[in-house]
């Protein structure tokens, strides 16, 4: 990472190239002359620390929102925040931004890092006191910094943003701006761990900023990610649709999937937060976090031994398993309510933090169709990049037929999944609770792709489809179809045509599942496997 | 030692049946279910007994067949085919889809399956087909023995109108009332002013409260009427109903009975069952605390008198109400093994069951009048899955996700017939299992049931363990000061669950905050270098802190006690701010009719454009067999109908929407 370099920012360059004000110097100057530095460094620090000042505060505490410090300082353990740039303000000088008033230290956001349980970490925290939050050369500058720093130190960086948009009195200056940040968030994407949090506004260019980073969490009813207003799409499209349909968190996180969780309000979401991170370890040099286990590591799941219905066609919740099976049911779900045919999220087995992937037979049988495959193969992804062993629980009846799905792409997008599963190299344990049929069952983490332990439970059928349409195929135009029917079944409704060729591990009793899987995980701890040299790999976006 | 009590080698077994398989942990329990009567290896009764019924009962009933050595049939509908009595059972055979009526009470598939299997006896639990006389003639048409009465018993004894008569006619003491079919509403509503309210509407097929009503006024009658004889008709499939005089704050009362073909009939004394919401016992006892020998003695001799007139064999049940000054009527008797007959096996030491089957196979009883003893107390919780909050338990339904019975103390007993990720549906009873505790004395007996309580954990499903806990340990309950309107007057404004005083609150935040603690300081244990500051207490929190454990051992300010904590503890720092966040304002929901519970749609009386005056019936859910009338929570015009006759409905899902 030595040889990677970014276009250094030029930290007060900006500020030179500014035409000297028409006011007279000593204007600006002489009450702060009068001044002793002490007590200028002091009068700043304090002003810094009352953002755009108290009725702003009070006007952002009224809208249900924590002010920016008050955020970082919720998010962080008890005094571990080491703020930056506290003195940097903007260099704007045209419609009268250049005037005292206008001017605050540290400008819109407060930089910095801290802690979370001990564990370092770098934020910004946009603050929508000073300018709406508004971006300017400044903000982003600040914003660079840590994140350099954060690279360099191999720390994660999150971001809580609440900010109007650009800066508009600075014009491209603030678009330079946010493409610093946005160049900044593709070098750190895979290197450290990135999360945004949105807080409040966030719209236009801004919006990509969060859309790179691996987590965008939202907050529910005050915040709102956007391209365009309302306004504007009212003007270009003629449609009526309010912010919150727009762009508010239940649009983000159940129809756009462009978000990963929301939260009921700033506290509960910066809470969470910190409860998120403990998942997740600090760079791609850093193994998976492990954490004190009280859960036993042997412990026998009798529930899951009666989980899967006799009837094949019969739903069951796939988060029945993963909360009986990791430690403590402790599981932190990605994108819960967006494609819930496939369930994604972290846990943890025997303390050690996992993905888990999971086929959800009670929406829409658990197939897979465009969504949840872009929903799985982006969370796969981020677990390979950041070495977090992936449990894959498989239920899944195939892909989802239809034109709506093939004239949407399913073609490219399900290689998504496939390719996702194929390409990463941390250890890898399945489990095929019930159906594994046709080429999904190749896509989800089967032995083919390089499954570490691949295990059935003696509900598997793993075949090309169910019995239903095999038989209608195999069968054609004989007579009784009911007796091939049971033929069929009889052959592949069940484990052993994979166990017999060794494309599963082994059928375990279900109640052993956690067992098996926390002493894999063990072994799999050294795991080393290096995919073939190349620039970057050619994933079917 | 007391006959149910655990030996420590069996305690042993049970722990290690917790990590070994379910089978393993299966025969455990079994093992544990003893009864000092040994049996006698001798008498031979029969190979195979089916059991007709399903949940707790046909596991308690197999646990005794198993100890004699008798084979087991399972019978289940689709939906139980992994639950755990089929498991328990040597042989299980499917009899049909979930509904009782397709299933558990559909004769002609148990007929089957008894042939099927070759099985010589029928034990049919309590409910479903027990009390049902034409399937009791059915199988004797088939030489397979009914294990519980005669049918001339079942039928005198099964219609409360000529029980009642016969009663009396056996010089037991009845209630005022109407001995006859009441065929309408008006007829209903002249009776009811003839007896003078307030009187009591019942199913003359009925028990277990289903298809009951209180009138206290004409108004009342017809609506009860109406309910009444619905409820009868789905779940006994016999609408006609009785009206008799309502005895204000009675007692609830009853006697076992023990008969056998020989023409002998035994008391086993008392069960006080007073403890009921909507007439459905919660809490029982026995014996009683208002009981003196003589009144013991006097109700014992007249169900055996009602027990001898009707040929009674096998075990059966004399309910009486008893008011103030022990004067005590006839009220029912039922024929057939109660839900509440483990706390008189605690107190006697006689398995019922394995009486009821010799009694079937033709055995005299072993035992004499004065061979019954009255030993140490014995108390019963039925735990059930329902929301104590709402009218003291609407039923609610679940994967039981985590689930751990308190077998590990002493003095407990528990029937049960779920298991961890066992399903509670809307097809059948609510009820989880039946906590009994023993104790030589009725303090001991009470301290180990709140101990018992505590320790019970269930998750998944919504259950009534608080409202169990505020019962046993109320002051009236514990100074045996109850009647049947025990919760009604205790809990005028519905249980609102445990007040906390102030000690206990700060104990309770304290231990909330300690558990916090642990897991902050868990969570930053991988970085060592993380100075913590030691919470200032002033409560002395001391423990085993197993954070994965739903049960929380904690010694607090030396007192031991067992925690189950669902809690959400925020730094003072996030408390602060927390003042700054937005309420969520709930929806409005006086024009929203949402189901309270979740069930079946039996008849929606409205339609959009209708007027609705404030407490007018807007429609009616069945769940477990309960109707529940909806009504209007005030004046409106109907705007929309989103359900229809027939619909299952979740709970919360809208029912109606109110303009």
């Amino acid at each position: 990472s030595g040889e990677m370099t970014l276009p250094p920012v030029k930290y007060g360059a900006v500020a030179a190239a500014v035409p000297p004000t028409n006011l007279p110097r000593g204007c600006r100057w002489s009450s702060a002359s009068a001044l002793s530095v002490k007590e200028r460094i002091d009068h700043k620090r304090k002003t810094a620390l009352c953002g755009g000042g108290q009725h702003r505060i009070d006007a952002q505490h009224k809208k249900g929102k924590l002010t920016a410090r008050e955020r970082v300082e919720l998010l962080l353990d008890p005094e571990s925040f080491v703020e930056s740039d506290m003195f940097v303000e903007h260099r704007c000088s045209d419609f009268g931004m250049e005037q005292d008033g206008n001017k605050f230290p540290g400008d819109s956001v407060v930089t910095g890092r801290g802690r979370i349980n001990g564990r370092l970490v770098y934020v910004f925290s946009q603050d929508f006191t000073v300018f709406g939050g508004s971006l300017s050369g400044a903000h982003a500058q600040k914003i660079c910094k840590i994140m350099d720093q954060a690279m360099m130190v191999g720390a994660p960086v999150i971001g809580l943003n609440d900010s109007g948009g650009a800066r508009i009195q600075e014009g491209v200056e603030s678009l330079a701006g946010y493409a610093d940040i946005f160049l900044r968030n593709v070098m750190a994407s895979g290197v450290v761990p990135q999360i945004s949090l949105i807080m409040g506004p966030c719209a236009g260019g801004a919006v990509y900023s969060p859309a790179l980073t691996d987590f965008t969490f939202m907050v529910k009813d005050t915040s709102y990610l956007f391209i365009t207003g309302p306004d504007v799409v009212k003007s270009v499209t003629n449609e009526d649709v309010t912010q919150e349909e727009l762009g508010g968190a239940k649009t983000h996180t159940t129809v756009s999937g462009v978000a990963h969780h929301a939260f009921e309000d700033d506290v509960e979401a910066l809470l969470n937060v910190r409860e998120f991170f403990n998942f997740l370890p600090l760079s791609n040099q850093d193994a998976a976090p492990i954490r004190e286990c009280h859960d036993r590591s042997d412990r026998l799941v009798h529930s899951l031994d009666t989980i899967v219905p006799f009837e094949t066609t019969k739903a069951y919740d796939m988060l029945d398993i993963v909360h009986a099976t990791v430690d403590e049911s402790d599981f932190f779900e990605i994108m819960p309510n967006y494609a819930k045919n496939i369930v994604v999220g972290f846990a943890r087995m025997n303390g050690r933090t996992v993905g888990i992937v999971g086929n959800q037979p009670k929406v829409a049988s658990g197939c897979l169709d465009i969504n949840s495959s872009v929903k799985g193969a982006r969370f796969v992804r981020f677990c390979d990049a950041f070495n977090i062993p992936i449990i894959t629980f498989v239920d899944v009846p195939g892909f989802l037929p239809g034109t709506a799905q093939e004239y949407g792409g399913i073609i490219r997008h399900g290689a998504k999944l496939l390719y996702a599963f194929a390409e990463a190299t941390v250890p890898k344990i399945t489990v095929i609770t019930r159906k594994a049929y046709g080429g999904a069952y190749d896509v989800m983490s089967s032995k083919h792709l390089r499954g570490d332990v691949n295990y059935a439970w003696p509900t598997a059928e793993v075949a090309v489809m169910g019995a239903k349409g095999a038989v209608q195929i195999i069968f054609r135009g004989k007579e009784n179809q009911a007796e091939a029917e049971a033929e069929y079944v009889e052959k592949f409704a069940n484990p052993f045509p994979a166990a017999l060729r060794g494309f599963v591990d082994d059928i375990i009793e279900p109640s052993t599942t956690r067992r098996r899987i926390c002493r894999d995980l063990e072994v799999l701890a050294s795991k080393k496997q290096l995919n073939p040299w190349k620039k970057h790999a050619n994933i079917p976006l | 030692m007391a006959a149910h009590r655990l030996s420590p080698s069996l305690n042993r077994l049970l722990l290690a049946g917790k990590y070994a398989s379910f089978w393993t942990r299966c025969c455990a329990v079994h093992g544990y279910a003893q009864y000092s009567t040994a049996c006698s290896p001798n008498e031979k009764t029969f190979d195979k007994i089916l059991i007709a019924n399903r949940g707790e009962i046909a596991c308690r009933v197999m646990k005794t067949c198993h100890k004699m050595g008798i084979q087991t049939v399972a019978v289940h509908s689709d939906v139980d085919a992994s639950a755990v009595h089929v498991k328990m059972a040597n042989e299980a055979v499917c009899v049909g889809p979930a509904p009782t009526s397709k299933s558990y009470l559909n004769m002609d598939a148990i007929m089957d399956a008894v042939r099927a299997t070759g099985a010589q006896a029928v034990h049919p639990g309590y409910g479903f087909l027990s009390e049902n006389k034409e399937f009791a003639k059915r199988l004797a048409a088939e030489g397979v023995a009914f294990i519980g009465p005669d049918t001339y018993a079942l039928q005198a004894m099964g219609d409360k109108i000529e029980s009642k008569l016969i009663a009396k006619a056996a010089t037991v003491n009845t209630i005022p009332g109407y001995d006859g079919v009441v065929k309408t509403v008006e007829e209903a509503v002249k009776i009811s002013q003839d007896i003078g309210y307030p009187v009591m509407i019942k199913a003359s097929a009925g028990g277990g409260g289903k298809g009951m009503r209180i009138a206290w006024n004409d108004e009342e009658t017809r609506e009860g009427f109406r309910f009444s004889s619905q409820e009868a008709a789905s779940s006994f499939g016999d609408d006609r109903l009785l009206i008799e005089k309502f005895i204000d704050n009675p007692r609830h009362i009853e006697i076992q009975v023990l008969a056998d073909k020989h023409g002998n009939a035994l008391w086993l004394n008392e069960r006080e069952c007073s403890i009921q919401r909507r007439n459905q016992k919660v809490v029982e006892e026995a014996p009683s605390t208002f009981l003196d020998a003589a009144t013991r003695r006097a109700m014992g001799e007249q169900a055996v008198q009602l027990a001898k007139a009707v040929q009674y064999s096998s075990a059966g049940t004399v309910e009486f109400l008893v008011d103030s000054n022990k004067n005590f009527y006839f009220l029912e008797m039922n024929t057939r093994l109660q839900v509440e007959h483990p706390i008189t096996e605690c107190i006697t030491g006689l398995d019922l069951v394995e009486q009821m089957i010799r009694v079937a196979k033709g055995y005299k009883l072993q035992h004499k009048q004065e061979d019954i003893p009255i030993n140490g107390w014995a108390i019963e919780s039925r735990v059930y899955a329902e929301d104590p909050y709402k009218s003291f338990g609407l039923p609610s339904i679940g994967r039981l996700s985590r689930y751990q019975e308190p077998l590990n103390l002493s003095n407990v007993r528990v029937d049960s017939g779920i298991q961890e990720g066992s399903d509670i549906s809307i097809y059948y009873d609510p009820m989880i299992s039946k906590l009994v505790t023993y104790g030589a004395t009725r303090a001991e007996a009470l301290a180990s049931m709140e101990d018992a309580l505590d320790n019970y954990v269930i998750r998944g499903v919504t259950h009534n363990i608080s409202l169990l806990r505020e019962i046993i340990t109320h002051p009236r309950f514990i100074s045996g000061d109850i009647s049947t309107n025990f919760l009604p007057e205790v809990y005028p404004d519905g249980f609102k669950g445990h007040q906390l005083e102030a000690d206990s609150r700060r104990e309770l935040l304290a231990a909330a905050a300690a558990l916090h603690i642990t897991a902050q300081l868990r969570s930053q244990r991988r970085a060592p270098s993380v100075a913590t500051r030691c919470p200032c207490v002033k409560v002395e929190v001391d423990g085993q802190w197993n954070l994965a454990s739903p049960l929380l051992p904690l010694a607090i300010n030396g007192t031991h006690r067992m925690l189950q904590f669902k809690v959400r503890v925020l730094s003072k720092l996030a408390a602060q701010l927390n003042s700054y966040m937005p309420e969520k304002v709930p929806e409005d929901t006086s024009s929203l009719l949402r189901s309270p519970m979740p069930g079946a749609v039996v008849t929606v009386s409205v339609k959009p454009g209708d007027s609705v005056a404030e407490g007018q019936e807007i429609c009616v859910i069945e769940a477990m067999k309960m109707q529940n009338s909806l009504t209007a929570a005030r004046q409106a015009k109907v705007k929309s109908v989103h359900c229809k006759p027939g619909e299952t409905v979740g709970e919360g899902d809208l029912l109606v929407e109110l303009e």
